[in-house]
């Protein structure tokens, strides 16, 4: 007994929290006045706004900020409660799970009250431990956070790498036939995003489909960036490939990028969504979403619907500007030329992680003070998987006009020359 | 069980604190009430207020009958999935696509079995639409089922003035007041309602500056930080505050955020009895003795991870104690004060303020908004060096976005509204009139003769119900006399412990908790529920309308 005494006493913890530098580059924040739409006041500065996922410009939408204010003036601003418990309002919640059913042509719809936390709730609630997901290495962040929270075996493929994952998929084949009862009761996906945040690009979906029949996987596709993006009405990567939705088991997306609300969905079949009801954390244990932010949903979801040429008109800008981005010396484009939020990474990395970002933020700034607002991609170094090279993001709107465009090019061309040169 | 010390042959345990040289826990009630309610601060005493919570334990045939029901559920439950099986009875519930027939099977059938059998017959209690703000009273959408709760129908009308004891509306602040609203509006108008971007890249605007430097003067400390969601603070916060080598000590009824953070940190999880300093004192002192699980090495750090009040069970966390045992044993206590914030303490403060102790003592203070401030979004709030290493750290502030400004501009006016800032005492009135209605409520219902658990300064109030069959009943009654309920059933509690859980508002008044109260009367008495062997003539000091009063 005396020894414990003596051992609490000698005990040191550590400090709580590790002391963070002054300079830390994540610790001064562009600091925003007003709202974050097409013409952008950061720091001081007005600049135009090639940092937020404003997509289809629905930021500032008198009609939506209309739905929202009548929304406002009828239910206050929030829910005070889970759906479970009398959180559930009828002509917000109910109709824009009908909605957004109708609009994916899907069977139902489940809404979240926060992006990130759709996803990974979404995730856990099918898949458990002892069970196997093929994941893409470059999944975001919640897809990996809903994988952990899993606790299933995960198994990562190479980038749109399709033999890759049929390697992957053949050797657990050959596990099963080695435990044929095992193989029985262990569910197996595959969690793919549409439009991947890390690299801008789209996931091969006809060959997934191939590969989910041959090998009897589940699909779970991962939406925010594709939705409201791609595809003729914007439905997303499965109009722009023109696959039956019912071939994915669970889409999910969240509302904070196209919609310009706050939130998430996850659309499918009945039989599949109605257990996240249950079983999704994010879903039961959690307020639901403010009337407000589902008022204005709805009123970007009827936009959408009544103006399907907005989608044109984006794809139309994003191709432009990536070709006005191609040939910077010391910069390359990152992603395919009709995504909407695009990288720019150094074609040679001067040596250290920290050094490349100094560099980057400096052609940052640069914009910045000449009215261009941009921003780098943040990640959390120590906590992703396959963590991406540092990189510029930037965001493509309906809002930009032409000649908009075209300064943001030549000034990133500018930027470069001095900063790289 | 739901808290050891208490029980013994089902007898009413008041647990107090007289002063540190008797041994904490049971002090037998003896009649000697004028001890309890002495209110000076004695030398050496942890516990400034009296501290009374109580957790009576049914009599033993409610048990016996409990299971029984289960047990003839089940036996149903199985009678019906056979007859299902065999095309004997309908099949409604939602099938794979004959395309997938011969994927591996989405769910269990097992697992479901409990979902199919038992949850589905009084599902009608849950998920109830309402189409009025969720205030003191609302209006709800009338639904009825012509295939016993597969699906619903909408009849059109609506039910209103239904009298609301579920929301989380502790403060009141759930209004449409159009004056109230003001600023709410304006700042709609301003920013519109969505950000499109993360803390750490361009969604930080002006309004969360102003309401972090808010929220930090509101609780009396360095700074504090604000997101999107109450759970996802928890959830994107705790792994990065604990890793590997790391060691959680959380409370067994911990809600399911912290839970789940505390699994996704990686960091070993030890649990202590709920509420109970001495199973927390012993899991301490064995953790610094032993070091971690194969290799002896020393911690890194402990963690205690408590909830001011619990919303399951209304007790509120033995603060003093927990305080005392983290100084003791170099821990660092992580408080989450969902449901404290606003609701308790003498001008809202949460429980620190409370038990009188100083804020500094706790290392992180976390909060969310969306039960007494009337809006949505989580704050953590501690040292300024805590709150800095979050900025850059956690993974809401580089992945999830932030919150969006009508919403951090509701919790500013009520905020300003709490603190006085505005010009007005109505904050405080507030505060006051909620414990008030916390007091008054309690006290009628324990004499009624219910079991009720919880402290007594808690705003959520839970009635046990035990039996399975009486959940939708319960609910039902109280449904037909225009009062809307909460029940719960397992999993959320034990098997045994299924409850209705009332959450008292500062906007009731005393005719609406009047008319809840004799309503609960006449329920209570159709349905037998009221399984206290303790109730009118043990108190009769609690008939005196001063008790009902704050001591301030």
């Amino acid at each position: 007994l005396q020894e414990k005494e003596e051992l609490i006493e000698e005990w040191q913890p550590e400090p709580l929290v590790p002391p963070v530098s002054k300079d830390h580059p994540a610790l001064n924040y562009n600091i925003v006045s007003g709202p974050p739409t097409h013409k952008i006041t950061v720091n001081g500065k007005e600049c135009i706004n090639f940092a937020s996922f404003n997509f289809l410009g629905l930021l500032d939408n008198e009609k939506v900020k209309n739905a929202a204010q009548a929304s406002l003036k009828k239910y206050g601003v929030g829910t005070c409660g889970p759906r479970g418990f009398y959180g559930t309002f009828v002509d917000v919640h109910l109709e824009l799970e009908e909605r957004l059913a109708k609009f994916m042509r899907t069977e139902e719809a489940i809404i979240y009250s926060y992006g990130f936390a759709t996803i990974a709730s979404a995730i856990p609630a099918y898949s458990k431990r002892g069970d196997i997901v093929f994941v893409d290495e470059a999944a975001c962040f919640a897809i990996q956070k809903g994988l952990q929270a899993s606790r299933s075996n995960i198994k990562l493929f190479k980038h749109n790498d399709m033999a890759d994952l049929e390697r992957l998929l053949k050797e657990q084949e050959t596990e099963d036939q080695k435990n044929p009862r095992k193989a029985r009761v262990t569910r197996r996906f595959i969690v793919v995003e549409g439009l991947y945040m890390n690299t801008g690009d789209v996931c091969p979906l006809p060959e997934l489909i191939k590969l989910k029949y041959k090998y009897k996987v589940r699909i779970f596709l991962e939406e925010s960036l594709s939705f409201g993006v791609l595809g003729e009405h914007g439905r997303g990567i499965t109009e722009h490939f023109r696959i039956n939705i019912d071939d994915i088991d669970l889409i999910s997306a969240n509302m904070e990028n196209s919609l310009a609300s706050i939130g998430g969905f996850c659309c499918g079949r009945s039989f599949v969504i109605d257990h996240q009801r249950l079983s999704g954390q994010g879903y039961c244990f959690s307020a639901s979403l403010p009337p407000l932010l589902a008022a204005a949903a709805i009123e970007a979801l009827n936009i959408m619907e009544d103006n399907p040429d907005i989608f044109q008109t984006l794809q139309g800008k994003c191709k432009r500007i990536h070709r006005a981005l191609q040939g910077i010396s010391g910069l390359k484009v990152v992603g395919e030329s009709f995504s909407p939020a695009l990288h720019l990474q150094l074609e040679e990395s001067c040596g250290s992680r920290e050094n490349d970002v100094k560099l980057l933020k400096r052609v940052v700034d640069y914009c910045m003070n000449s009215g261009i607002a941009l921003t780098q991609a943040r990640y959390l170094e120590k906590e992703e998987k396959c963590l991406p090279p540092p990189s510029i993001r930037v965001v493509i709107t309906v809002e930009q006009t032409e000649q908009e465009l075209d300064k943001a090019a030549s000034l990133i061309k500018e930027a470069a020359q001095s900063v790289l040169n | 069980m739901a808290n050891p010390s208490a029980v013994c042959n089902g007898h009413l345990h008041y647990h107090q604190k007289q002063n540190n040289l008797l041994k904490s826990g049971i002090s037998k009630k003896n009649g000697m009430m004028k001890g309890i309610k002495k209110n000076g601060v004695s030398n050496g005493s942890l516990y400034k207020k009296p501290f009374i919570e109580h957790f009576e334990q049914a009599p033993m045939y409610v048990a016996v009958f409990t299971f029984l029901s289960f047990g003839v559920g089940s036996v149903f439950g199985y009678l019906r999935d056979f007859m299902r099986a065999w095309g004997l009875e309908k099949r409604n519930i939602a099938t794979e696509r004959e395309q997938q027939k011969d994927f591996v099977p989405l769910y269990q059938d097992f697992e479901n079995f409990y979902s199919r059998n038992l949850y589905m017959r009084i599902r009608d209690n849950w998920n109830r639409p309402i189409c009025s703000v969720p205030g003191p009273q609302f209006d709800l959408m009338e639904r009825v089922t012509n295939d016993y709760n597969w699906t619903f129908r909408f009849t059109g009308r609506t039910i209103k003035n239904v009298i609301n004891m579920g929301s989380y509306n502790y403060l009141g602040f759930a209004e449409t007041d159009a004056n109230a609203l003001k600023t709410v509006t304006k700042e709609l108008e301003k920013y519109g309602t969505g950000i499109c971007s993360t803390r750490q890249e361009m969604g930080t605007l002006d309004k969360h500056v102003e309401l972090e430097k808010l929220v930090a003067t509101f609780l009396g400390v360095e700074d504090a930080m604000v997101f999107g969601m109450g759970f996802a603070t928890n959830s994107m916060n705790i792994p990065a505050l604990v890793g590997k080598g790391c060691l959680i000590l959380s409370d067994e009824l911990n809600h399911t955020s912290l839970v789940l953070g505390a699994r996704l940190s990686g960091a070993t999880i030890r649990i202590f009895k709920h509420n109970n300093t001495q199973s927390l004192e012993s899991l301490l002192k064995d953790a610094i003795a032993y070091g971690q699980p194969r290799s002896h090495r020393a911690w890194r750090k402990i963690i205690i991870l408590v909830e001011g009040i619990y919303s399951m069970e209304g007790s509120i966390v033995r603060l003093p104690e927990i305080v005392s045992l983290k100084k003791k044993y170099k821990a660092y206590l992580y408080l989450d004060e969902a449901h404290s914030i606003g609701a308790v303490g003498a001008t809202g403060r949460g429980v620190v303020e409370y038990f009188g102790m100083n804020p500094d003592d706790v290392d992180v203070l976390m909060g969310t908004f969306t039960k007494s401030f009337g809006a949505a979004g989580g704050y953590i709030a501690g040292k300024k060096d805590l709150v800095d290493f979050l900025r850059t750290h956690s993974h809401s502030a580089v992945y999830a976005t932030s919150m969006c400004p009508p919403v951090a501009e509701q919790i500013i006016r009520a905020m300003k509204c709490l603190m006085g800032l505005d010009g007005t005492t109505q904050g405080l009135q507030r505060v006051r009139q909620l414990g008030r209605n916390t007091r008054y409520f309690r006290q009628r219902l324990h004499e009624m003769g219910f079991i009720i658990y919880g402290n007594d300064d808690s705003p959520v109030v839970p009635l046990l119900l035990f039996m399975p069959g009486k959940i939708g009943a319960f609910s039902g009654h109280m449904l037909e006399k225009n009062i809307g309920v909460v029940v719960v059933g397992f999993p959320a509690t034990p098997l045994t412990e299924s409850r209705a859980r009332f959450c008292v508002s500062a906007a009731h008044t005393r005719e609406m908790l009047d008319t809840v109260l004799n309503a609960l009367d006449e329920v209570g008495d159709f349905l037998l529920l009221k399984y206290s062997r303790y109730s009118k003539a043990a108190h009769p000091e609690l008939y005196e309308e001063t008790r009902f009063e704050l001591e301030d």
